[in-house]
Protein backbone atom coordinates (compact mmCIF):
# COMPACT_ATOMS: atom_id res chain seq x y z
CA UNK A 1 0.00 0.00 0.00
CA UNK A 2 1.33 3.34 -0.85
CA UNK A 3 1.19 6.39 1.56
CA UNK A 4 2.01 10.50 1.07
CA UNK A 5 3.75 11.35 4.49
CA UNK A 6 2.53 14.87 5.33
CA UNK A 7 5.63 16.74 5.61
CA UNK A 8 7.87 15.78 8.48
CA UNK A 9 7.81 18.60 10.13
CA UNK A 10 3.85 19.62 10.83
CA UNK A 11 3.03 16.61 12.63
CA UNK A 12 5.92 16.57 14.84
CA UNK A 13 4.15 20.08 15.38
CA UNK A 14 0.84 18.48 16.52
CA UNK A 15 -0.71 19.65 19.72
CA UNK A 16 -2.11 15.92 19.31
CA UNK A 17 -0.43 13.74 17.58
CA UNK A 18 0.65 10.85 19.77
CA UNK A 19 4.14 9.28 19.76
CA UNK A 20 3.18 6.20 17.73
CA UNK A 21 5.67 3.94 16.47
CA UNK A 22 3.89 2.82 13.47
CA UNK A 23 1.60 6.86 12.91
CA UNK A 24 -1.14 5.16 11.55
CA UNK A 25 -4.66 6.62 12.61
CA UNK A 26 -6.76 4.12 10.84
CA UNK A 27 -5.88 0.51 10.32
CA UNK A 28 -8.91 -1.38 8.78
CA UNK A 29 -8.16 -5.01 7.79
CA UNK A 30 -10.30 -7.77 5.91
CA UNK A 31 -12.88 -5.74 7.39
CA UNK A 32 -16.49 -7.43 6.07
CA UNK A 33 -20.35 -6.16 6.84
CA UNK A 34 -23.12 -8.43 5.99
CA UNK A 35 -26.46 -7.33 6.32
CA UNK A 36 -29.26 -9.89 6.18
CA UNK A 37 -29.35 -11.25 2.72
CA UNK A 38 -26.28 -9.06 1.35
CA UNK A 39 -23.06 -7.94 1.82
CA UNK A 40 -21.81 -4.67 1.89
CA UNK A 41 -18.61 -4.66 2.70
CA UNK A 42 -16.50 -7.46 1.77
CA UNK A 43 -12.60 -7.63 3.50
CA UNK A 44 -11.30 -4.13 2.56
CA UNK A 45 -8.08 -3.18 3.72
CA UNK A 46 -6.78 0.21 4.03
CA UNK A 47 -4.67 2.30 6.72
CA UNK A 48 -4.83 6.41 7.10
CA UNK A 49 -1.38 7.81 8.15
CA UNK A 50 -1.84 10.92 10.77
CA UNK A 51 -2.52 13.90 8.88
CA UNK A 52 -4.16 12.70 6.08
CA UNK A 53 -6.41 13.64 3.92
CA UNK A 54 -8.19 10.20 2.58
CA UNK A 55 -10.79 10.01 0.32
CA UNK A 56 -13.25 6.91 0.25
CA UNK A 57 -15.07 7.26 -3.54
CA UNK A 58 -17.34 5.16 -4.76
CA UNK A 59 -20.71 5.08 -6.43
CA UNK A 60 -24.33 4.86 -4.18
CA UNK A 61 -24.05 1.55 -2.41
CA UNK A 62 -20.59 0.73 -2.89
CA UNK A 63 -20.34 0.32 0.81
CA UNK A 64 -19.09 3.72 1.50
CA UNK A 65 -21.10 4.49 4.68
CA UNK A 66 -21.26 1.65 6.22
CA UNK A 67 -17.32 1.30 6.33
CA UNK A 68 -17.58 5.00 7.94
CA UNK A 69 -20.35 3.61 10.36
CA UNK A 70 -18.15 1.06 11.40
CA UNK A 71 -15.30 3.38 11.88
CA UNK A 72 -17.42 5.53 14.26
CA UNK A 73 -17.81 2.68 16.30
CA UNK A 74 -21.90 2.90 15.42
CA UNK A 75 -22.24 -0.41 13.73
CA UNK A 76 -20.30 -3.45 14.49
CA UNK A 77 -18.56 -5.48 12.15
CA UNK A 78 -19.54 -8.97 10.78
CA UNK A 79 -15.66 -9.51 10.56
CA UNK A 80 -11.89 -7.98 10.22
CA UNK A 81 -10.62 -5.71 12.41
CA UNK A 82 -10.65 -1.36 12.45
CA UNK A 83 -8.26 0.49 14.88
CA UNK A 84 -8.29 4.03 15.46
CA UNK A 85 -5.33 5.75 17.10
CA UNK A 86 -4.53 2.34 18.03
CA UNK A 87 -7.88 1.41 19.49
CA UNK A 88 -10.32 -1.13 18.68
CA UNK A 89 -13.48 0.58 17.64
CA UNK A 90 -15.33 -2.46 18.80
CA UNK A 91 -13.79 -3.48 22.52
CA UNK A 92 -12.69 -0.14 23.34
CA UNK A 93 -15.18 2.00 21.65
CA UNK A 94 -15.30 4.84 24.41
CA UNK A 95 -11.67 5.54 23.30
CA UNK A 96 -12.08 5.90 19.62
CA UNK A 97 -15.34 7.96 20.62
CA UNK A 98 -13.56 11.00 22.16
CA UNK A 99 -11.05 10.62 19.13
CA UNK A 100 -13.04 11.10 16.36
CA UNK A 101 -15.60 14.00 14.82
CA UNK A 102 -17.99 12.15 12.88
CA UNK A 103 -20.20 13.77 10.56
CA UNK A 104 -23.10 10.78 8.90
CA UNK A 105 -24.38 11.14 6.00
CA UNK A 106 -27.19 13.30 5.43
CA UNK A 107 -26.16 15.52 8.44
CA UNK A 108 -28.92 14.83 10.90
CA UNK A 109 -29.53 18.06 13.19
CA UNK A 110 -32.00 18.60 16.43
CA UNK A 111 -34.20 21.36 14.18
CA UNK A 112 -35.73 23.14 17.22
CA UNK A 113 -32.31 23.75 18.78
CA UNK A 114 -30.32 27.13 18.18
CA UNK A 115 -27.32 26.96 16.39
CA UNK A 116 -25.17 27.75 19.28
CA UNK A 117 -26.99 25.93 21.87
CA UNK A 118 -26.46 22.86 20.28
CA UNK A 119 -22.90 23.28 19.33
CA UNK A 120 -22.80 23.67 23.51
CA UNK A 121 -24.59 20.84 23.68
CA UNK A 122 -22.29 18.75 21.92
CA UNK A 123 -19.48 19.76 23.32
CA UNK A 124 -20.65 19.30 27.15
CA UNK A 125 -21.87 16.10 25.66
CA UNK A 126 -17.98 15.22 24.46
CA UNK A 127 -17.16 15.74 27.37
CA UNK A 128 -15.47 19.54 27.64
CA UNK A 129 -15.41 21.44 30.68
CA UNK A 130 -17.78 25.00 30.50
CA UNK A 131 -14.38 26.51 30.27
CA UNK A 132 -13.30 25.04 26.99
CA UNK A 133 -16.44 24.86 25.90
CA UNK A 134 -16.86 28.43 25.49
CA UNK A 135 -13.80 28.84 24.04
CA UNK A 136 -14.39 25.75 21.12
CA UNK A 137 -17.86 27.00 20.49
CA UNK A 138 -16.11 30.69 19.97
CA UNK A 139 -13.79 28.93 17.84
CA UNK A 140 -15.66 26.60 15.66
CA UNK A 141 -18.50 29.58 14.90
CA UNK A 142 -15.57 31.25 13.38
CA UNK A 143 -13.98 28.39 11.68
CA UNK A 144 -16.78 27.31 9.77
CA UNK A 145 -18.57 30.70 9.32
CA UNK A 146 -21.31 30.55 12.01
CA UNK A 147 -20.78 33.69 13.80
CA UNK A 148 -23.74 35.69 12.50
CA UNK A 149 -25.71 32.45 12.57
CA UNK A 150 -24.68 30.92 15.80
CA UNK A 151 -28.51 32.04 17.14
CA UNK A 152 -30.65 30.95 14.23
CA UNK A 153 -32.26 27.97 14.80
CA UNK A 154 -31.10 25.23 12.93
CA UNK A 155 -34.54 24.15 11.25
CA UNK A 156 -34.83 27.38 9.91
CA UNK A 157 -31.57 27.60 7.91
CA UNK A 158 -30.03 26.83 4.34
CA UNK A 159 -28.62 23.84 3.69
CA UNK A 160 -25.23 25.17 3.07
CA UNK A 161 -25.44 26.50 7.14
CA UNK A 162 -26.68 23.19 8.36
CA UNK A 163 -23.82 21.65 6.82
CA UNK A 164 -21.70 24.29 8.45
CA UNK A 165 -23.23 23.43 11.48
CA UNK A 166 -22.74 19.64 10.93
CA UNK A 167 -18.56 20.13 10.27
CA UNK A 168 -18.77 22.68 13.98
CA UNK A 169 -20.15 19.92 15.43
CA UNK A 170 -17.73 17.61 14.07
CA UNK A 171 -14.51 19.76 14.77
CA UNK A 172 -16.08 21.14 18.26
CA UNK A 173 -14.17 18.85 20.54
CA UNK A 174 -10.46 19.32 18.26
CA UNK A 175 -11.01 15.33 17.34
CA UNK A 176 -7.80 13.74 16.11
CA UNK A 177 -9.59 11.94 13.35
CA UNK A 178 -12.63 13.52 11.45
CA UNK A 179 -15.11 11.13 9.65
CA UNK A 180 -17.28 13.03 7.22
CA UNK A 181 -19.42 10.92 5.27
CA UNK A 182 -20.87 13.18 2.14
CA UNK A 183 -20.15 16.50 3.32
CA UNK A 184 -21.01 18.36 0.50
CA UNK A 185 -23.99 16.63 -1.31
CA UNK A 186 -26.65 18.71 -2.03
CA UNK A 187 -24.98 21.73 -2.00
CA UNK A 188 -23.94 24.40 -4.92
CA UNK A 189 -21.02 25.28 -6.38
CA UNK A 190 -19.88 28.03 -4.10
CA UNK A 191 -20.82 26.00 -1.29
CA UNK A 192 -18.83 22.77 -1.87
CA UNK A 193 -16.05 25.00 -2.97
CA UNK A 194 -15.91 26.84 0.48
CA UNK A 195 -16.81 22.77 2.72
CA UNK A 196 -13.62 21.69 0.36
CA UNK A 197 -11.52 24.59 1.91
CA UNK A 198 -12.16 24.12 5.10
CA UNK A 199 -11.45 20.00 4.93
CA UNK A 200 -8.29 21.34 3.33
CA UNK A 201 -7.57 23.94 6.06
CA UNK A 202 -7.31 21.19 8.38
CA UNK A 203 -4.81 18.82 6.60
CA UNK A 204 -1.82 18.46 9.56
CA UNK A 205 -3.75 19.07 12.16
CA UNK A 206 -6.55 16.68 11.97
CA UNK A 207 -6.81 13.37 9.89
CA UNK A 208 -9.36 13.40 7.78
CA UNK A 209 -11.58 10.49 5.63
CA UNK A 210 -14.10 11.87 3.65
CA UNK A 211 -16.28 10.37 1.17
CA UNK A 212 -17.93 11.02 -2.05
CA UNK A 213 -19.45 9.96 -4.74
CA UNK A 214 -17.97 12.76 -6.54
CA UNK A 215 -14.60 12.11 -7.95
CA UNK A 216 -13.40 15.19 -8.73
CA UNK A 217 -14.29 16.98 -5.77
CA UNK A 218 -12.19 14.99 -3.79
CA UNK A 219 -9.24 14.84 -6.59
CA UNK A 220 -8.66 18.63 -5.11
CA UNK A 221 -8.58 18.01 -1.57
CA UNK A 222 -7.14 14.59 -0.88
CA UNK A 223 -3.84 12.97 -0.68
CA UNK A 224 -4.57 9.89 -0.86
CA UNK A 225 -8.33 7.78 -2.44
CA UNK A 226 -9.58 4.43 -2.04
CA UNK A 227 -12.32 3.80 -4.77
CA UNK A 228 -15.06 1.46 -3.41
CA UNK A 229 -16.73 -0.82 -5.82
CA UNK A 230 -19.65 -3.48 -4.64
CA UNK A 231 -17.90 -3.54 -1.58
CA UNK A 232 -14.40 -4.23 -2.51
CA UNK A 233 -11.20 -1.41 -2.99
CA UNK A 234 -11.09 -1.01 -6.54
CA UNK A 235 -8.06 1.12 -6.15
CA UNK A 236 -6.35 2.93 -3.29
CA UNK A 237 -3.64 5.51 -4.45
CA UNK A 238 -2.75 8.85 -5.02
CA UNK A 239 -4.77 11.18 -7.38
CA UNK A 240 -1.10 11.48 -9.62
CA UNK A 241 -1.00 7.66 -8.97
CA UNK A 242 -3.80 7.10 -10.17
CA UNK A 243 -4.17 9.05 -13.29
CA UNK A 244 -0.33 7.44 -14.31
CA UNK A 245 -2.38 3.78 -13.61
CA UNK A 246 -4.35 4.68 -16.78
CA UNK A 247 -1.06 4.01 -18.39
CA UNK A 248 0.60 6.67 -20.56
CA UNK A 249 0.39 10.45 -20.29
CA UNK A 250 -1.98 12.00 -21.92
CA UNK A 251 -2.18 13.41 -25.66
CA UNK A 252 -1.08 17.03 -26.64
CA UNK A 253 -2.87 19.20 -28.14
CA UNK A 254 -1.99 21.80 -30.10
CA UNK A 255 -3.67 25.02 -32.06
CA UNK A 256 -1.17 25.93 -34.83
CA UNK A 257 -1.84 28.41 -37.63
CA UNK A 258 0.14 26.83 -40.61
CA UNK A 259 -0.33 24.06 -43.57
CA UNK A 260 -1.53 20.43 -42.90
CA UNK A 261 1.33 19.11 -44.79
CA UNK A 262 4.16 20.70 -43.11
CA UNK A 263 3.03 20.12 -40.05
CA UNK A 264 2.85 16.12 -40.64
CA UNK A 265 6.38 16.53 -42.21
CA UNK A 266 7.35 18.70 -38.87
CA UNK A 267 6.44 15.73 -36.53
CA UNK A 268 6.77 12.84 -38.01
CA UNK A 269 11.07 14.05 -37.38
CA UNK A 270 10.07 14.29 -34.16
CA UNK A 271 10.47 10.38 -33.11
CA UNK A 272 8.75 10.96 -29.65
CA UNK A 273 5.57 11.44 -31.32
CA UNK A 274 3.83 7.99 -31.75
CA UNK A 275 0.88 9.22 -33.80
CA UNK A 276 -0.41 12.68 -35.08
CA UNK A 277 -4.10 13.69 -35.49
CA UNK A 278 -4.37 16.87 -37.67
CA UNK A 279 -7.88 18.47 -38.24
CA UNK A 280 -8.36 21.79 -39.32
CA UNK A 281 -10.69 24.10 -37.17
CA UNK A 282 -12.04 28.25 -37.50
CA UNK A 283 -9.59 30.59 -38.62
CA UNK A 284 -5.64 29.42 -40.29
CA UNK A 285 -5.70 26.54 -37.72
CA UNK A 286 -5.09 23.07 -37.65
CA UNK A 287 -5.44 21.20 -34.37
CA UNK A 288 -3.13 18.59 -33.90
CA UNK A 289 -3.60 15.70 -31.29
CA UNK A 290 -0.17 14.30 -30.72
CA UNK A 291 -0.39 10.78 -29.29
CA UNK A 292 3.44 10.54 -27.45
CA UNK A 293 6.00 7.31 -26.42
CA UNK A 294 5.28 6.20 -22.83
CA UNK A 295 5.84 8.78 -20.23
CA UNK A 296 6.84 11.67 -22.53
CA UNK A 297 6.01 15.14 -22.19
CA UNK A 298 5.82 16.49 -26.00
CA UNK A 299 4.58 19.95 -24.92
CA UNK A 300 7.95 21.97 -25.11
CA UNK A 301 9.02 19.63 -28.21
CA UNK A 302 5.72 21.10 -29.86
CA UNK A 303 6.34 24.70 -28.13
CA UNK A 304 10.30 24.78 -29.75
CA UNK A 305 9.10 23.61 -33.08
CA UNK A 306 6.20 26.64 -33.54
CA UNK A 307 9.22 29.02 -32.26
CA UNK A 308 11.70 27.64 -34.73
CA UNK A 309 9.38 27.84 -37.86
CA UNK A 310 7.84 31.07 -36.98
CA UNK A 311 3.78 29.52 -36.38
CA UNK A 312 1.26 31.18 -34.00
CA UNK A 313 0.20 28.74 -31.57
CA UNK A 314 -3.04 29.15 -29.53
CA UNK A 315 -3.76 26.26 -27.89
CA UNK A 316 -1.14 23.88 -26.10
CA UNK A 317 -2.13 22.02 -23.46
CA UNK A 318 -1.83 18.29 -22.44
CA UNK A 319 -5.13 16.27 -21.61
CA UNK A 320 -5.11 14.49 -18.15
CA UNK A 321 -7.31 12.03 -17.54
CA UNK A 322 -10.04 12.76 -15.55
CA UNK A 323 -10.78 10.62 -12.38
CA UNK A 324 -14.25 10.02 -13.34
CA UNK A 325 -12.27 8.06 -16.59
CA UNK A 326 -10.18 6.03 -14.39
CA UNK A 327 -13.44 5.30 -11.61
CA UNK A 328 -15.25 4.33 -14.69
CA UNK A 329 -12.77 2.44 -16.12
CA UNK A 330 -11.52 0.52 -12.91
CA UNK A 331 -15.26 -0.54 -12.19
CA UNK A 332 -15.61 -1.65 -15.26
CA UNK A 333 -12.75 -3.73 -15.28
CA UNK A 334 -14.29 -5.37 -12.18
CA UNK A 335 -17.27 -6.55 -13.80
CA UNK A 336 -15.46 -7.69 -16.63
CA UNK A 337 -13.64 -9.86 -14.32
CA UNK A 338 -16.52 -11.35 -12.16
CA UNK B 1 -22.53 12.40 34.83
CA UNK B 2 -21.72 15.04 32.45
CA UNK B 3 -23.21 13.80 29.95
CA UNK B 4 -26.28 12.85 31.30
CA UNK B 5 -26.93 16.13 32.69
CA UNK B 6 -26.70 17.65 29.59
CA UNK B 7 -28.71 15.25 27.73
CA UNK B 8 -31.32 15.22 30.47
CA UNK B 9 -31.56 19.24 30.08
CA UNK B 10 -31.90 19.29 26.31
CA UNK B 11 -34.71 16.40 26.57
CA UNK B 12 -36.55 18.19 28.98
CA UNK B 13 -35.87 21.69 26.95
CA UNK B 14 -37.46 19.56 23.98
CA UNK B 15 -40.50 19.10 25.47
CA UNK B 16 -41.00 22.71 25.76
CA UNK B 17 -39.69 24.19 22.41
CA UNK B 18 -42.76 22.51 20.57
CA UNK B 19 -46.38 23.11 21.25
CA UNK B 20 -46.97 19.89 22.28
CA UNK B 21 -45.94 20.34 25.51
CA UNK B 22 -47.40 23.08 26.18
CA UNK B 23 -50.52 21.52 25.07
CA UNK B 24 -50.22 18.29 27.08
CA UNK B 25 -49.99 20.49 30.17
CA UNK B 26 -53.15 22.58 29.58
CA UNK B 27 -55.19 19.49 28.71
CA UNK B 28 -53.83 17.59 31.73
CA UNK B 29 -54.30 20.60 33.80
CA UNK B 30 -58.12 21.07 32.42
CA UNK B 31 -58.91 16.98 33.50
CA UNK B 32 -57.64 17.84 36.62
CA UNK B 33 -59.66 20.82 37.05
CA UNK B 34 -62.56 18.82 35.76
CA UNK B 35 -62.43 16.09 38.18
CA UNK B 36 -61.52 18.28 41.20
CA UNK B 37 -65.13 20.40 40.43
CA UNK B 38 -66.90 16.81 40.27
CA UNK B 39 -65.57 15.64 43.05
CA UNK B 40 -66.89 18.92 45.32
CA UNK B 41 -70.19 18.57 43.52
CA UNK B 42 -70.37 15.17 44.64
CA UNK B 43 -69.48 16.05 48.35
CA UNK B 44 -71.75 18.81 48.39
CA UNK B 45 -74.61 16.63 47.68
CA UNK B 46 -73.37 13.75 49.83
CA UNK B 47 -70.69 13.83 52.84
CA UNK B 48 -68.55 10.99 53.08
CA UNK B 49 -65.85 9.73 55.59
CA UNK B 50 -63.27 8.93 52.96
CA UNK B 51 -60.12 11.60 52.41
CA UNK B 52 -60.67 13.12 49.48
CA UNK B 53 -57.46 12.45 48.25
CA UNK B 54 -58.80 8.58 47.79
CA UNK B 55 -62.19 10.21 46.39
CA UNK B 56 -59.96 11.51 43.49
CA UNK B 57 -59.14 8.17 42.00
CA UNK B 58 -62.80 7.06 41.58
CA UNK B 59 -62.91 9.59 39.19
CA UNK B 60 -61.90 8.61 35.87
CA UNK B 61 -60.25 11.44 34.61
CA UNK B 62 -57.01 10.32 36.90
CA UNK B 63 -56.46 7.06 34.64
CA UNK B 64 -57.30 9.25 31.47
CA UNK B 65 -54.79 11.56 32.02
CA UNK B 66 -51.88 8.59 33.04
CA UNK B 67 -53.22 6.35 29.82
CA UNK B 68 -53.36 9.62 27.38
CA UNK B 69 -49.86 11.43 29.26
CA UNK B 70 -47.76 8.49 28.98
CA UNK B 71 -47.47 7.58 25.09
CA UNK B 72 -47.81 11.66 24.38
CA UNK B 73 -44.68 12.21 26.68
CA UNK B 74 -42.81 8.72 25.92
CA UNK B 75 -43.50 8.49 22.03
CA UNK B 76 -40.17 10.88 21.21
CA UNK B 77 -37.73 10.01 22.74
CA UNK B 78 -36.03 7.20 20.97
CA UNK B 79 -38.07 6.78 18.28
CA UNK B 80 -37.63 10.60 16.71
CA UNK B 81 -34.50 10.16 16.84
CA UNK B 82 -33.83 6.69 15.28
CA UNK B 83 -36.25 8.58 12.64
CA UNK B 84 -34.38 12.00 12.24
CA UNK B 85 -30.52 10.03 12.35
CA UNK B 86 -29.56 12.31 15.65
CA UNK B 87 -29.38 8.81 17.30
CA UNK B 88 -26.17 8.25 15.39
CA UNK B 89 -24.33 11.22 16.21
CA UNK B 90 -25.50 10.55 19.73
CA UNK B 91 -24.15 7.41 19.58
CA UNK B 92 -20.77 8.24 18.44
CA UNK B 93 -20.26 10.64 21.26
CA UNK B 94 -18.65 8.98 24.67
CA UNK B 95 -21.60 8.37 25.97
CA UNK B 96 -23.12 4.89 27.32
CA UNK B 97 -26.47 3.58 26.99
CA UNK B 98 -27.22 3.51 30.27
CA UNK B 99 -26.98 7.15 30.30
CA UNK B 100 -28.86 8.10 27.80
CA UNK B 101 -32.02 5.88 28.34
CA UNK B 102 -31.46 7.29 32.39
CA UNK B 103 -31.26 10.89 30.82
CA UNK B 104 -34.15 10.27 28.64
CA UNK B 105 -36.12 8.46 31.28
CA UNK B 106 -35.89 11.17 34.22
CA UNK B 107 -36.64 13.94 31.54
CA UNK B 108 -40.17 12.52 30.88
CA UNK B 109 -40.64 11.93 34.81
CA UNK B 110 -39.66 15.52 35.24
CA UNK B 111 -42.55 16.39 32.61
CA UNK B 112 -45.05 13.77 33.97
CA UNK B 113 -44.60 15.26 37.68
CA UNK B 114 -44.53 18.60 36.69
CA UNK B 115 -48.08 18.02 34.77
CA UNK B 116 -49.37 16.72 38.68
CA UNK B 117 -48.59 20.62 39.54
CA UNK B 118 -52.14 21.63 38.76
CA UNK B 119 -53.74 19.30 41.20
CA UNK B 120 -51.67 20.44 43.91
CA UNK B 121 -52.97 24.26 42.95
CA UNK B 122 -56.68 22.63 43.53
CA UNK B 123 -56.09 21.27 46.76
CA UNK B 124 -54.99 24.26 48.22
CA UNK B 125 -57.74 26.04 46.81
CA UNK B 126 -60.20 23.77 48.45
CA UNK B 127 -58.35 24.25 51.60
CA UNK B 128 -58.66 27.70 51.69
CA UNK B 129 -62.32 27.25 51.82
CA UNK B 130 -62.74 24.03 53.79
CA UNK B 131 -63.50 24.15 57.84
CA UNK B 132 -62.05 21.12 58.80
CA UNK B 133 -58.21 21.32 58.24
CA UNK B 134 -58.01 18.01 58.94
CA UNK B 135 -59.50 16.75 55.55
CA UNK B 136 -56.58 17.73 54.16
CA UNK B 137 -53.39 16.48 55.80
CA UNK B 138 -49.81 17.07 54.36
CA UNK B 139 -48.83 13.45 54.82
CA UNK B 140 -51.89 12.39 52.75
CA UNK B 141 -51.10 14.84 50.27
CA UNK B 142 -47.24 13.28 50.74
CA UNK B 143 -48.43 9.87 49.85
CA UNK B 144 -50.71 10.67 47.25
CA UNK B 145 -48.17 12.33 45.27
CA UNK B 146 -45.89 9.58 45.88
CA UNK B 147 -48.56 7.21 44.66
CA UNK B 148 -49.07 9.08 42.04
CA UNK B 149 -45.17 9.49 41.03
CA UNK B 150 -44.55 5.81 41.78
CA UNK B 151 -47.24 4.99 39.00
CA UNK B 152 -46.02 7.41 36.64
CA UNK B 153 -42.47 6.08 36.92
CA UNK B 154 -43.74 2.88 36.17
CA UNK B 155 -45.91 4.38 32.64
CA UNK B 156 -42.68 6.17 31.28
CA UNK B 157 -40.30 3.26 31.80
CA UNK B 158 -42.93 1.24 29.45
CA UNK B 159 -43.05 4.41 27.20
CA UNK B 160 -39.54 4.38 27.13
CA UNK B 161 -39.54 0.84 26.60
CA UNK B 162 -41.64 1.10 23.59
CA UNK B 163 -39.98 3.90 22.11
CA UNK B 164 -37.28 2.37 22.32
CA UNK B 165 -38.22 -0.85 20.03
CA UNK B 166 -40.40 0.95 17.67
CA UNK B 167 -38.77 3.28 14.39
CA UNK B 168 -41.44 5.23 14.31
CA UNK B 169 -43.43 7.91 16.92
CA UNK B 170 -46.57 6.49 15.82
CA UNK B 171 -45.78 2.87 16.31
CA UNK B 172 -44.11 3.80 19.65
CA UNK B 173 -47.12 6.02 21.20
CA UNK B 174 -49.36 2.62 19.90
CA UNK B 175 -47.23 0.49 21.57
CA UNK B 176 -46.88 2.00 24.87
CA UNK B 177 -50.51 2.63 25.19
CA UNK B 178 -50.68 -1.00 24.30
CA UNK B 179 -48.61 -1.92 27.37
CA UNK B 180 -50.08 0.68 29.84
CA UNK B 181 -53.48 -0.04 28.67
CA UNK B 182 -52.89 -3.83 29.50
CA UNK B 183 -51.76 -2.93 32.77
CA UNK B 184 -54.65 -0.76 33.79
CA UNK B 185 -57.64 -3.74 32.07
CA UNK B 186 -55.47 -6.30 34.30
CA UNK B 187 -56.01 -4.23 37.69
CA UNK B 188 -59.66 -3.56 36.21
CA UNK B 189 -60.37 -7.62 36.49
CA UNK B 190 -58.50 -7.61 39.50
CA UNK B 191 -61.06 -6.02 40.92
CA UNK B 192 -64.09 -7.97 39.34
CA UNK B 193 -62.64 -11.14 38.97
CA UNK B 194 -62.29 -13.37 41.72
CA UNK B 195 -59.92 -16.31 40.85
CA UNK B 196 -59.37 -19.19 43.37
CA UNK B 197 -55.60 -19.84 43.78
CA UNK B 198 -52.91 -20.64 40.83
CA UNK B 199 -50.67 -18.05 38.87
CA UNK B 200 -53.72 -16.45 38.07
CA UNK B 201 -54.78 -15.24 41.62
CA UNK B 202 -51.40 -14.43 42.43
CA UNK B 203 -51.34 -11.59 39.07
CA UNK B 204 -54.38 -10.54 39.98
CA UNK B 205 -53.20 -9.54 43.27
CA UNK B 206 -49.97 -8.03 42.01
CA UNK B 207 -50.95 -6.08 39.66
CA UNK B 208 -53.86 -4.24 41.40
CA UNK B 209 -52.74 -0.42 40.02
CA UNK B 210 -56.49 0.88 41.44
CA UNK B 211 -55.87 -0.95 45.01
CA UNK B 212 -52.34 0.01 45.09
CA UNK B 213 -53.50 4.06 44.31
CA UNK B 214 -56.03 3.63 47.01
CA UNK B 215 -53.65 2.28 49.75
CA UNK B 216 -51.59 5.72 48.97
CA UNK B 217 -54.32 7.98 48.94
CA UNK B 218 -55.33 6.46 52.27
CA UNK B 219 -51.73 7.47 53.38
CA UNK B 220 -50.53 3.77 53.56
CA UNK B 221 -47.43 3.82 52.29
CA UNK B 222 -46.92 -0.53 51.68
CA UNK B 223 -43.37 -1.34 51.39
CA UNK B 224 -44.81 -4.05 49.49
CA UNK B 225 -46.36 -1.57 46.48
CA UNK B 226 -43.13 0.53 46.92
CA UNK B 227 -40.68 -2.84 45.63
CA UNK B 228 -44.06 -3.66 43.05
CA UNK B 229 -43.34 -0.39 41.29
CA UNK B 230 -39.54 0.38 41.69
CA UNK B 231 -38.48 -3.38 40.20
CA UNK B 232 -40.61 -3.50 37.64
CA UNK B 233 -39.52 0.47 36.64
CA UNK B 234 -35.97 -0.80 36.81
CA UNK B 235 -36.48 -3.89 34.56
CA UNK B 236 -38.51 -2.64 32.16
CA UNK B 237 -35.43 0.47 32.10
CA UNK B 238 -33.52 -2.61 31.78
CA UNK B 239 -34.80 -3.89 28.90
CA UNK B 240 -34.75 -0.57 27.31
CA UNK B 241 -31.27 -0.42 27.90
CA UNK B 242 -30.46 -3.98 26.23
CA UNK B 243 -32.96 -2.45 23.10
CA UNK B 244 -30.77 0.20 22.50
CA UNK B 245 -27.30 -1.60 22.96
CA UNK B 246 -29.10 -4.38 20.52
CA UNK B 247 -27.54 -2.10 17.57
CA UNK B 248 -24.25 -2.96 18.51
CA UNK B 249 -25.17 -7.23 18.56
CA UNK B 250 -26.23 -7.04 14.77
Amino acid sequence: MFFIRPPAGLVAKLPLARAMSDGLMIEVSNLTKRYAGHTAVSGISFAVRRGEIVGLVGSNGAGKSTTLRILSGYLPASGGTVRVAGFDVFAQSMEVRRRIGYMPENNPLHPEMRVREYLKFRARLKGLSWGQTRQRVDMVLQQCGLVEAQKSVIGQLSKGYRQRVGLADALVHEPELLILDEPTIGLDPRQIRSVRQLIKSLAGRHTVLVSSHILSELEMTCHRMVILHEGRIAAADTPDNLQALMGGRGQVVAEIAASQAELQAAFDTIAEIRHADISPVAGDFFRCALTPQDGVDLRSRVFNLALQRGWPVRELTRQRHTLEDIYVRLTRVEEEET
Amino acid sequence: MQAYVTLTRRELGSFFVSATGFLVIAAAAFLQGLSWVVLVAQLQAEPTPLPITQLFYSTPYFWLILQLATPVITMRLFALEKASGTFETLMTTPVTELQVVLAKYTAALVFYVLLWLPSLACVLILRHFINTPTALDPGLLASTFLGITLLGGLFMALGCFASALAHTQIMAAMLSFTLGFTLFLLSLLSGRVTVAGGWQEELLTRVALMDHMNDFARGLVDVRHLVFYLSLTAWFLFLTVRVVESRRWK
